[in-house]
């Protein structure tokens, strides 16, 4: 990358890569709304949804983003990003009320005051980036950015101005003396506090703490008509204090800079990611960069998970069964049989979920993967009967996976879970086979959940993988997927071992 | 301040989590009906006393405190009923003040705190009172100091102090508030201030240090107001301060109100036994003993179980000896409805009690402490209808094995019965052999003849047999002597007391 290329954005390196724009309709068969909604949970300002719309076509662009991901691995730069979105957002709620309040002393004092934090936030943030060096294009080109402006003339003497003007305020202090309707307002000559006095006298009784009983006065940024009456006579007690608050106001009234606004923006679509993940790398689940490829159709994975899931069971996590799976040769699709509740539907998902997470540039929740860049990721799950179409559901379902296939291409990933299960074994397994064999024609890589074992088996593209239960507890999903042919296994358990109860069980259990 | 009365060196806590099998204790060991007899009729008193009995003390030292304090307390009830009246008066006192609003603003939580300070004063004198007059009738360590700490404490000069500070807080002469400028340059950090000593410059006008003075109108609601708003801001940490003075006040009161609740349940309790006929004695607690070392006491003269005597007719439960220094397992078979249940019941009770620091139902006993009583008791059926009942009884267990420490009693009342005899004695010996193991005591009542009688043919001098008594012709005593397991539970007996004889006769002429 040639270094003198200005910055840009810390999302899309070329404005191409910023054109597609996915129909979110699957997310909701993955479940990916629900990621993306927590995702984005409490950065409603940001809007980062378009964001998440947006899938990447090229793997430069896809490697682009894993490197300034890496960089935001370093602790030491992503606290100070944080702190700087931070400041950023406080900043902004400083300038509405300055914009919304009435009073001019008001108004003034919440402008000074979002100037300070702005001039705070990107100062530290420029040192922070001079400190850690960091390896991404994305990072450099926007250290370099930063490093001129805040040494420009218009930076330096605004940070100047703000420090002087917060100080003066800062020092003010008055009494105000109320008894009946006559209020007097005068400079504090350090008169004694009573509260202290009262807490010494019932010290001996003080044994644990009670409860707080100072009342909660609401937080209003606005002045009462007395409050504005006092303000008034403080700024005569203290006249050149305030003149040069007014100063201030005048001549800094356009400070805030346009590309480093967007980067706040930005860099959020990261932040808000790796925030969602953290916990859970925490409980021992690993993400990782997949190795994107644009042609071999190979998959190659380990330690898999299904991210909604693990959103969901999370504090406990970890202990999620993790898959592995792979796909080599002329293999392309994994047919998905077995018990109910054994974990198909999520590892449809998850395989779903891997392939559009590595086409936004995200670490995927898999300990390893190798992966196919899609250009589209379709979903065909079984809906409910919807009255508008005036079909039946079997109907609807052919409907929509005609849509599906005719839109595909060689370079798409399909995932269907429990198509066709709204009619005969007969009706599903013939439909099935035909869906299969278009599948296999077009070359896609997909997932194919089913019931019918026969379907397992279809052609050399198809790969069986059955839906595992665990062993010493029938009830308990174990969500493992393994290769083998289909069958229909049950499993029980000894009683008491159930309970752990048997004389070894309680030997351990007691120690 | 503390009262000590409870433990030597901390508060009885009211709020603390009752042990986690304490449904399980109350209704196995039928301790409702002692709670009852506790309480007698007394709302408070029977929470007081349910917290009480499941004190699970560990410490000898810390039980035969309690049994000094209570000792005195027998000895002088009018007087402890009298300090007890105090502390109910000065929190239903408290309760009753006028001034509890919807919107609490800090004039109104001033106000009531400065009330409640005068109710608590006179409580503070009475008490005092009392200390004078009575403390020289009381002998135990605890309440020694307890009328010590009293004296000292609410000394006459303390009691000025506080008469004083509350008539200061009418604030005759305005509110004076400090403040400096705040977010948005908004008024921030108020702090009621103490009006400095007046001089002779500030009563001539010019002369005063500067500052502008303003008027509002009168008429100008929403101006005064925001005027109240302001002195409010003002008086808030101060008036808080207080109030938080007055709870600490009255956690004191409800302190004392607890400890010696405590100790008025257990003289109801001894009246009501006594007055039935039953025996009541401090029993001897001995230290824990270690896992392994297996010399763990328990013996008993007259035991019986308090809350049968409490509800029958002419109050008299037979009472039974036991010996059992040193065993670790004690096997209780023998005849249906031969008081096996009733026994179990007892030594759970009397556990409970010793640990509270209580008198036992009994003319002697003797043990050392465990570090937890559990029962695993047979259960007519299971209400939720989601498990099997093996399932259910296998849950409890398994719930049970996850709290039970080494040195703590499990008492089973026919556990593992609900599968086939062979599949139920294995299991129950499994679990009993671990337990066992692991330092945990066991008292196990049950029918299971293939469970009892290969433990009998161990001959392990750890283990105990109990057998309930059959007399010749099937009369019952209720008693349980020693003796190994036999392979019938006399059904026929049981069932032919309810059939009759007419059956009986029947079956005689088949």
């Amino acid at each position: 990358m040639n270094p003198a290329v200005p910055f840009r954005s810390i999302l899309f390196e070329h404005p191409d890569d910023e054109v597609q724009r996915e129909d979110p309709s699957m997310f909701r068969d993955l479940n990916l709304d629900q990621v993306f909604a927590a995702v984005a949970s409490g950065r409603d300002e940001y809007d980062l949804t378009p964001f998440f719309a947006a899938p990447l076509r090229d793997v430069r662009a896809v490697e682009y983003r894993h490197r300034v991901q890496q960089d935001l691995a370093d602790d030491a730069l992503s606290k100070a990003v944080a702190e700087f979105t931070l400041a950023m957002r406080e900043m902004r709620e400083n300038l509405g009320l300055a914009g919304r309040l009435r009073e001019r002393y008001q108004k003034e004092r919440w402008f000074l005051d979002a100037a300070r934090i702005y001039g705070q936030a990107v100062t530290a943030l420029a040192e922070a980036l001079t400190a850690i060096e960091p390896g991404s294009h994305g990072f450099t080109a926007f250290r370099r950015y930063l490093t001129d402006y805040t040494q420009s003339e218009t930076f330096t003497g605004l940070t100047a101005d703000v420090a002087r003007v917060t100080s003066a305020l800062d020092e003010v202090r008055y009494c105000v003396l109320i008894k009946g309707n006559r209020v007097r307002v005068t400079r504090y000559e350090g008169e004694a506090d009573y509260s202290a006095e009262v807490q010494h006298t019932f010290a001996k009784f003080a044994e644990r703490t009670v409860k707080d009983y100072r009342v909660g006065f609401r937080g209003r940024a606005e002045m009462d008509h007395v409050e504005a009456r006092i303000l008034d006579l403080v700024a005569r007690l203290y006249p050149e204090v305030f003149q040069s608050l007014d100063e201030f106001c005048a001549g800094h009234a356009a400070y805030l800079d346009e590309t480093i606004r967007v980067f706040d923006r930005e860099v959020q679509f990261y932040v808000a990611y790796r925030d969602f993940t953290a916990p859970m790398r925490a409980a021992g689940l690993e993400f990782c960069y997949p190795v994107m490829s644009a042609d071999a159709k190979e998959v190659s994975v380990r330690g898999a998970f299904d991210l909604a899931l693990a959103a969901k069971l999370m504090p406990k996590a970890g202990a999620m069964v993790r898959n592995d799976f792979h796909l080599t040769g002329s293999e392309r699709i994994f047919v998905v049989t077995g018990p109910n509740s054994g974990g198909k539907t999520t590892f449809a998902r998850m395989f779903g979920q891997l392939h559009y997470l590595a086409s936004l540039g995200y670490p995927v929740p898999a300990g390893e993967a190798g992966l196919f860049l899609p250009d589209r990721v379709f979903t065909h799950f079984e809906r409910e009967e919807d009255l508008a179409t005036l079909r039946g559901k079997f109907e609807d379902e052919l409907v929509r996976i005609k849509g599906v296939l005719d839109e595909a291409t060689g370079d798409s990933v399909l995932v269907m879970n429990e198509s066709f299960a709204s009619t005969t074994l007969r009706d599903a397994l013939f439909v099935g086979e035909r869906v299969l064999d278009r599948m296999t024609a077009l070359g896609l890589l997909g997932v194919y959940v089913t019931f019918v074992d026969e379907l397992a088996s279809r052609n050399a593209a198809c790969v069986s993988v059955v839906a595992t239960v665990a062993p010493d507890n029938p009830a308990e999903r174990t969500l493992k997927i393994v290769r083998k042919p289909a069958d229909g296994l049950a499993y029980a358990a000894a009683i008491a071992g159930k309970y752990r109860l048997t004389y070894r069980q309680l030997k351990e259990r007691l120690t | 301040m503390k009262a000590f009365l409870m433990y030597p060196d901390r508060d009885f806590d009211l709020e603390q989590d009752l042990p986690p099998n304490e449904a399980d204790l109350s209704s196995d060991l039928e301790l409702g009906t002692l709670l009852r007899a506790m309480a007698s009729g007394d709302k408070f008193l029977l929470d007081v006393a349910r917290h009480g009995l499941q004190s699970g003390l560990t410490s000898p030292t810390e039980i035969v405190y309690r049994q000094h304090v209570l000792a005195d307390c027998v000895a002088e009830p009018g007087a402890v009923r009298d300090l007890y009246d105090v502390a109910v008066a000065a929190i239903t006192g408290e309760r009753h003040l006028f001034g509890w609003t919807m919107r609490d603003s800090p004039d109104s939580i001033l106000y009531r705190a400065r009330q409640a300070m005068q109710l608590y004063l006179d409580m503070f004198r009475r008490l005092r009172g009392i200390a004078d007059a009575q403390a020289a009738g009381f002998r135990s360590e605890g309440f020694t100091r307890f009328f010590a700490m009293l004296t000292e404490e609410l000394a006459d000069e303390y009691l000025a102090e506080i008469d004083a500070q509350i008539g200061e807080l009418e604030f005759r002469r305005g509110t004076l508030i400090s403040a400096r400028l705040g977010p948005g340059a908004k008024g921030t950090s108020y702090v009621l201030r103490r009006h400095p000593e007046q001089s002779w410059r500030d009563r001539i006008p010019g002369l005063n240090r500067p500052g502008y003075t303003f008027y509002v109108p009168e008429r100008d609601e929403g101006g005064m107001r925001a005027l109240s708003d302001l002195t409010s801001r003002g008086v808030n940490s101060t008036s808080s301060a207080l109030a938080q003075s007055a709870d600490h006040v009255r956690s004191f009161f409800e302190m004392l109100r607890a400890e010696l609740g405590f100790y008025l349940s257990c003289l109801n309790l001894r009246d009501r036994l006594t007055a039935e006929g039953g025996p009541v004695c401090f029993p001897d607690p001995d230290t824990p003993v270690p896992v392994g070392a297996g010399h763990a006491r328990l013996s008993a003269r007259g035991l019986y179980d308090a809350s049968l005597a409490l509800s029958l007719e002419d109050g008299r439960a037979v009472g039974n000896d036991l010996d059992a220094d040193g065993r670790q397992l004690i096997m209780i078979t023998g005849a249906n409805q031969g008081g096996k249940s009733t026994f179990l019941r007892s030594v759970g009770q009397a556990y409970l009690m010793m640990q509270a620091g209580m008198f036992v139902p009994a003319s002697s006993f003797a043990a050392s402490v465990s570090t937890g009583v559990f029962t695993h008791f047979k259960r007519e059926e299971d209400v939720t209808m989601e498990m099997g009942k093996l399932d259910e009884e296998l849950d409890r267990m398994s719930v049970i094995v996850g709290q039970i420490t080494p040195g703590c009693l499990l008492l089973c009342n026919e556990s593992f019965a609900s599968t086939n005899e062979r599949e139920g004695s294995e299991i129950a010996r499994q679990v009993i052999r671990a337990l066992t193991e692991a330092g945990i005591r066991i008292i196990f009542v049950t029918h299971l003849y293939d469970l009892a009688e290969r433990c009998f043919a161990q001959h392990d001098p750890a283990t105990l047999f109990l057998r309930a008594e059959r007399q010749p012709g099937g009369r019952r005593t209720f008693r349980l002597p020693a003796g190994e397991p036999l392979p019938t539970s006399y059904g026929q007996d049981l069932y032919q007391q309810v059939f009759g004889a007419a059956d009986q006769a029947q079956t005689a002429r088949v």
